[in-house]
């Protein structure tokens, strides 16, 4: 087996602040946030492309961070679910939304729901039930049967939740 | 329906207090452990479902820059005691890393060890191995047929388990049944397939010598096993029980995992960790499900009241077994539903095949046993030519014959069930969904409107181990916990295991803010690490609602008597004069002496000469709590109470199905809903949720598939198919409320609630869609391509309607 290829330094912008890594070029850019960024809020579900747990904003487009190499990330602007929150300490309204309608339950799939919805809402700010569940279609939850989720959606657009 | 009783905090709409780390990514899982100089492990797995390992060379994967180790079984059996199952079996040995034979295609050959996951990954190829294929078998009834291919030869028969009960006079009742019908069906592998994998990662210290352990567990008596099998004293093995578990819902077991990486990391002196990729996962990792093939015959009056069951249940539990085996053990607690049945015979046989290991699934077997069940009601509705929901009425245990024993020696506790029914019935409404159907019919669709009613056993107890093995003496499966109050008066509350998504940190400072009248807010709940922990069981069989909770009611009683003792001390009163208040000692005829928190707290933690004689400084309890009518044996018979509370759910559902596609469209899903009393709604309320879209992922698309040469078929998720927020329906709960009598607030179990009746009602409305073209499904997943086949098959026998098997 060759040996690989010299890791090479990767700059992107993560959440606002520069940052920059020596890496494989055979690295995801999810294992660049997660191994080299520290950045251990997003997720790996499945490293295929189906779960969503590992999504991330790319120049503000949700992707799977494990079907991205992290050189093709370079120079590019990266949002993660550390980055949602308006202040440290302080939540956006959809976690907040989230907290209070119960849309999560073990926490796993949740950074990559919370990127999917918070592109619906940038996207749509009044969703109905059906483009909510069209969002997070593509975002897998074994816990809450998505109802939970929905409801959150609804709740941080200003809808009132169908269900309790 | 009983009044619940009023609580402060108990029932009350609370934001979880886990939430706010998930949705801000500061949630701790086992992958985001990072330690210095931590190493990584990739896995050889053998391509064959049953070979001769020939020779195995690992000189280039370990010429390989970066590489530390290769470890083989040849290597590590030596070191460590073998998994054993828990049934009486014990040449059915399973280490890490199999050495001389191979039983599955999957099965852990060896494992290398970098100094990066994908470096690791380089290297398992470049291991040689030289395999002489065997005969296999992977069909569970090929498997018990004569000269079929022994998986484990020692064992003598691929039967690891079997045994027929009978009780009553099933025979003399079946023949004087006036109607009796016998039905085979037929419950696929799936698994709760968690977004998760399984992680362990591991560090051992050589001056302590102590291994740390962080694992995403879901397993009883964990800790205990790896040291074990380890050959380590259980206080040189340290497991970290403060690992947030990215889902479980029964399978995150892992103990064969963490063998693997405590043995590397204690060898090469440097941390491991493992984490499985999903393929991993899916085939080596030993998590798929029950995999049962039922023959039931049920007598019954024309009436449609069924007096005597006899039922067969064959599962198939693949290459090895720990505790799959005890999976068609915890289905007798249940086995005659909610129905008054009043004579059971039942052989429960666990098979050994050339397959991925079965291990506990959500439920613990019930669900697929509840589908056998309902599809019997159905059935007898069917022959007798009455409406499903009034056979199912005429058969549900009435109120007013509660506590109700059941044949095989459960006493089910409470419960209203026909109300229940009727509620969930009422919410549809049910006229409503007669119409609708009528209206997807009349588009040329096929529609069918799905029941079902079961049981939710809760508080999982283990007397199937007794029941199952019995060498197995088991007769607790305690929980506890850990209360502290600092000087300062903050509350600590510390739980023995790991939480996988079930809120165990709001149940416990719900209940022990309840009980001590201070805000749950205010208290943190912590989790504990094995060494420092009292016994836990894990959070396994819907039981932390009772058990840890009882557990935290214990402990919060606890420091709220000794409060009250100090407080009469100093007031020189009888305890009985006071009551505890708001968070303090109230004197009910004077209240304005009433002592407060910290004015207690501060004489428990600094005024010895003002603490009532004997008692101890420093305010501490710990309560450790049995099952609630636990502790017994089986009888010979095999009569034992199983688990000690018992929800119920009636699930009500339409569905329509495309005739062209066979795809399958839910448009209404119901589900009513009785766990006594809810401690925290929306955690019940999501449990039940996400238990309803897993039963939805069994009845209509999961399905771990092999081929005839035991390759599995299903082993990423883009043909092991997971139900997605546009395949899962909106659903509407409604709660129901009968108070258990054995617990501190009246509540039940939930954490199974949903998928228990979720696929056994998703059947019944597909194969009413299918019923006019004559065609009918007795196998699950009942997925689009068995669907089809069905329906073509119900089309070409037109001419004589035959109801079409499927039994794939």
């Amino acid at each position: 087996m060759p040996a690989p290829p010299p890791p090479v330094l990767v700059e992107i912008t993560v959440n606002g602040a520069p940052r920059r890594a020596m890496v494989e070029p055979r690295t995801t850019l999810l294992d660049m946030l997660r191994e080299h960024l520290g950045l251990t809020g997003t997720h790996a579900g499945c490293e295929h492309g189906i779960c969503g747990a590992c999504s991330v904003l790319l120049e503000g487009e949700p992707v799977r961070a494990c079907c991205i190499f992290a050189v093709q990330a370079e120079g590019m602007s990266v949002t993660t679910v550390e980055g949602l929150a308006p202040a440290r300490g302080a939540l956006s309204r959809l976690q907040d939304a989230f907290c209070e309608a119960h849309a999560l339950q073990c926490g796993y799939c949740t950074p990559g729901m919370l990127i999917a919805c918070h592109d619906l809402l940038a996207r749509n700010p009044r969703p109905s039930e059906e483009e909510i569940r069209e969002a997070i279609g593509g975002n897998l939850c074994r816990c809450t049967g998505y109802q939970q989720i929905v409801d959150a959606v609804k709740l941080a657009s200003g809808q009132e939740a169908a269900h309790g | 329906m009983a009044e619940a009783p009023r609580f402060r905090y108990i029932g009350r709409r609370r934001r979880a207090v886990e939430h706010r780390r998930f949705v801000t990514g500061q949630g701790r899982f086992a992958a985001d452990i990072a330690l210095p100089g931590l190493l990584h492990v990739a896995i050889v797995a053998s391509p064959h479902a049953s070979a001769r390992i020939a020779r195995l060379d690992a000189s280039a994967a370990l010429a390989l820059p970066g590489v530390h180790a290769v470890l083989t079984g040849e290597e590590l059996q030596p070191e460590i005691e073998p998994m054993l199952p828990g049934v009486d079996a014990p040449e059915v040995r399973r280490f890490p890393l199999a050495r001389g034979v191979v039983r599955y295609a999957g099965e852990w050959v060896a494992a290398v060890v970098a100094e990066s996951r994908a470096l690791a990954e380089d290297a398992a190829e470049l291991v040689e191995v030289d395999y002489a294929p065997t005969p296999h078998v992977v069909d569970p009834e090929a498997a018990l047929a004569p000269g079929a291919p022994l998986v484990h030869p020692a064992h003598g028969s691929n039967a690891i388990f079997r045994r027929e009960f009978l009780w009553g006079p099933v025979e003399e009742d079946l023949a004087a049944s006036p109607h009796r019908l016998s039905y085979r069906v037929r419950w696929s592998r799936s698994a709760t397939v968690p977004i998760e994998t399984f992680v362990c990662t591991a560090s051992w210290n050589d001056a302590t010598g102590l291994l740390d352990v962080w694992a995403s567990i879901q397993m009883p008596k964990f800790p205990d096993l790896l040291a074990r099998c380890l050959r380590l004293p259980g206080n040189a093995v340290r497991v970290h029980f403060d690992v947030d578990v990215g889902g479980s819902y029964g399978v995150k077991r892992g103990l064969k995992h963490a063998i693997l990486v405590g043995h590397l990391a204690r060898r090469l002196g440097r941390p491991v960790r493992f984490l499985e990729d999903r393929l991993e996962n899916m085939r080596g990792g030993d998590m798929q499900g029950p995999d049962r093939i039922f023959d039931v015959t049920l007598g019954f009056d024309g009436q449609g009241v069924i007096r005597a069951m006899r039922m067969r249940a064959l599962d198939d539990v693949g290459a090895y077994a720990g505790r799959s085996p005890f999976q068609l053990g915890k289905p007798v607690g249940a086995i005659v539903g909610p129905y008054t049945i009043g004579s059971v015979a039942y052989e429960a046989i666990s098979v050994l095949t050339n397959k991925t290991p079965q291990e506990a699934v959500r439920g613990f077997g019930q669900a697929p046993t509840n589908y056998a069940i309902e599809t019997g009601l159905d059935r007898v509705a069917r022959a007798l030519g009455l409406d499903r929901i009034e056979v199912r009425r005429r058969n549900l245990i009435p109120p007013e014959r509660f506590p109700y024993l059941i044949p095989s020696g459960t006493l089910y506790d409470s419960g209203d069930y026909a109300r229940v029914l009727d509620k969930a019935l009422a919410a549809a409404p049910f006229e409503a969904l007669l119409r609708q159907r009528e209206a997807l019919r009349a588009e040329g669709k096929l529609a069918g409107i799905g029941i079902s009613t079961c049981l939710e056993p809760s508080g999982g107890n283990s007397s199937f181990e007794p029941l199952f093995n019995p060498k197995n003496t088991t007769t607790t499966w305690m929980d506890s916990c850990l209360l502290r109050v600092d000087l300062n008066g903050a509350v600590t509350a510390v739980m023995a295991t790991s939480s996988s998504g079930q809120a165990h940190e709001t149940l416990v400072s719900t209940v022990v803010g309840e009980v001590l009248q201070r805000d749950p807010d205010s208290i943190r709940v912590i989790h504990a690490d094995s060494l420092s922990a009292l016994p836990s069981n894990s959070p396994v069989g819907s039981r932390m609602a009772i058990m840890l909770g009882g557990a935290a009611a214990g402990a919060a009683k606890r420091i709220r008597d000794r409060l009250l003792r100090i407080a009469a001390h100093n007031l020189d009163l009888p305890e009985e004069a006071l009551e505890w208040r708001d968070g303090a000692a109230v004197p009910r005829a004077a209240p304005e002496r009433a002592l407060s928190w910290a004015r207690l707290v501060e004489i428990a933690h600094r005024e010895f000469h003002n603490l009532p004689p004997g008692m101890e400084p420093g305010l501490q309890e710990a309560f450790v709590w049995e099952v609630p009518g636990g502790g017994g044996l089986p009888t010979p018979d095999g009569r034992i109470q199983m688990y000690p509370c018992h929800s119920f759910e009636a699930h009500v559902v339409l569905a329509s199905v495309d005739p062209e596609t066979g795809k399958v469209a839910l448009h209404r899903y119901v589900v009513g809903h009785d766990c006594g009393v809810m401690i925290s709604p929306d955690v019940v309320h999501g449990m039940t949720y996400g238990g309803v879209a897993h039963g939805l992922g069994a009845a209509l698309m999961e399905k771990f598939a092999y081929s005839p040469d035991g390759q599995l078929l299903s082993g990423s998720f883009m043909d092991y198919l997971l139900p997605s927020a546009q395949e899962v329906p909106p659903i509407l709960i409604v709660d129901h409320c009968t108070p258990s009598p054995l617990t501190e607030f009246g509540q039940k179990g939930s954490g199974e609630a949903g998928y228990l009746g979720g696929p056994a009602a998703i059947a019944s409305a597909v194969n009413d869609a299918l019923a006019p073209l004559g065609a009918a499904l007795d196998a699950l997943p009942m997925t689009p391509a068995a669907i089809w086949r069905a329906l073509r098959a119900a089309r070409a026998a037109q001419s004589a309607p035959v109801p079409a098997r499927e039994t794939a």
